[in-house]
């Protein structure tokens, strides 16, 4: 298993390093959405109570979760992409991969991608929403487990929709509900590390981590039948 | 090899295969031919074990086609070369075929020797397939089945879109496969061509088997 799983994600990989897609389509598109909030959310408005911050280094947690989301869809398209353009999921099938091999490489190929997103999107914030940073360990932490759910339950549900013609719209439906638990405990975990308390930020990441392990176990688990069906 | 009888296999709902008669012994090059939508491509995918069996009985290699463990066990000892490429665009030639040679567990040191073989070992190597012409293409593709080694070689208009040389380097292959001790199955529309090398045809149409003939003999009942 763990061998096809490395397989599956030094291919898709090498197919990234070959295409840039991530770097050369979906960070400008994340830069972008940034940006948008930034400009629809005025810098100058002020939140009651919270010690003059503005509402845009307030809201920055959230803001920045919803554009990884949306980010994350697109490198979730873009993985099955490769596979359903030209029958390489039924060359899968025939080559025998352990699917669950295929589902853990393929997560971790999104992972990684949106990880290296992240660093950039993540100093984006940063610079343009202007919020503190109370713990860079705990940030890393958080964005790294958060990363491993939304990848591990976004690929279950672009795995499921790959062999249908509509799925670059059914894959937002399906994959935006299963991971807005993802995002809520991201955001309040972010909050957290960028302004404390701390121990609530720990909390946060632990229910992440459960998040992460849950995605990924049920995806080991149904990735057989799914691929059965595509 | 290959014991179909009455196998149906539904494609949306629709019948493609509506009981299909058809036994292939080892070491056979059995032709396909039918008019377009007569199930050609269907049965070679049921027999790849890819297409659902819902109805009738049906063992390839020994294996039960009813089963989903046992259709695992069919993929992976058969070879399909259909109408898409199964390699991946934005990859090099050499990438894909050792890609797929891992994939599929294969020899690591047949690759060098398999892409000298296809013409595919000078600079073709570091091309990508996007950037390969349809021959050239076909010929990666084939490269993977030959890593594959398969028991039978399931092959969906293996000639089309090449040039002369290209489909009597195709016969050339399939020939070297049958020496090697494989079964081949073939759907064409090109009937000249795949008569030369056929030890049997069979005609489909409408998803059935309608007739079947030894060699290039005509006419002969459906067996």
């Amino acid at each position: 298993m763990l061998r096809d799983a490395w397989l599956m994600a030094s291919k898709d990989l090498r197919i990234e390093w070959a295409t840039r897609v991530g770097m050369g389509q979906i960070l400008p598109f994340g830069g972008l959405v940034l940006i948008l909030f930034g400009l629809a959310i005025s810098p100058d408005l002020a939140v009651a109570g919270s010690d003059g911050r503005s509402l845009l280094a307030q809201a920055a947690p959230g803001l920045f979760w919803i554009t990884v989301l949306l980010a994350s869809l697109l490198a979730l398209g873009r993985s099955f992409a490769v596979e359903s353009t030209d029958g390489n999921l039924d060359a899968l099938k025939m080559a025998g991969l352990d699917p669950a091999g295929i589902f853990l490489g393929k997560s971790a190929a999104v992972a990684a991608q949106l990880l290296a997103l992240q660093v950039i999107l993540g100093i984006g914030a940063f610079v343009l929403y202007g919020p503190p940073l109370a713990d860079l360990v705990l940030l890393s932490v958080i964005v790294i487990l958060a990363t491993l759910g939304i990848s591990a339950a976004g690929t279950v549900y672009a795995a499921l929709a790959s062999g249908l013609t509509v799925r670059d719209t059914l894959v937002p439906l399906l994959v935006l509900p299963v991971v807005a638990p993802v995002l809520l405990a991201a955001t309040k975990a972010t909050e957290a590390a960028v302004y404390g308390p701390l121990d609530n930020g720990w909390s946060w990441a632990m229910l992440l981590g459960v998040f992460a392990l849950l995605y990924a176990g049920v995806g080991m688990l149904a990735f057989g039948p799914i691929m059965e069906e595509s | 090899m290959v014991n179909l009888a009455g196998a149906i296999s539904l494609i949306g709902g629709f019948p493609a295969l509506a009981g299909v008669d058809l036994t292939v012994d080892d070491g056979e090059i059995v032709v396909l031919r039918g008019p377009n939508g007569a199930g050609k491509s269907t049965l070679l995918r049921l027999c790849a074990g890819l297409a659902p069996l819902n109805g009738g009985t049906g063992t390839i290699l020994g294996h039960d086609l009813s089963s989903r463990e046992e259709r695992r066990r069919i993929r992976r000892e058969t070879g399909l070369l259909a109408h898409q490429t199964f390699l991946y665009d934005e990859l090099t030639v050499e990438d894909n075929i050792r890609f797929w040679a891992k994939a599929n567990r294969a020899d690591p040191s047949t690759v060098e020797p398999i892409l000298d073989r296809l013409d595919l070992g000078g600079r073709l190597r570091t091309v990508k397939i996007s950037d390969l012409s349809a021959g050239q293409r076909r010929r990666a593709s084939v490269a993977v089945m030959v890593c594959r080694r398969p028991k039978i070689w399931l092959l969906d208009e293996p000639h089309a879109g090449l040039d002369q040389s290209g489909r009597d380097f195709i016969d050339d292959i399939v020939r070297h496969a049958v020496r090697f001790g494989a079964t081949v199955i073939i759907a064409s529309h090109d009937h000249e061509r795949v008569s030369n090398l056929a030890t049997r045809t069979v005609h489909l149409v409408g998803g059935m088997v309608t007739g079947a003939a030894e060699g290039r003999q005509e006419g002969k009942n459906a067996s």
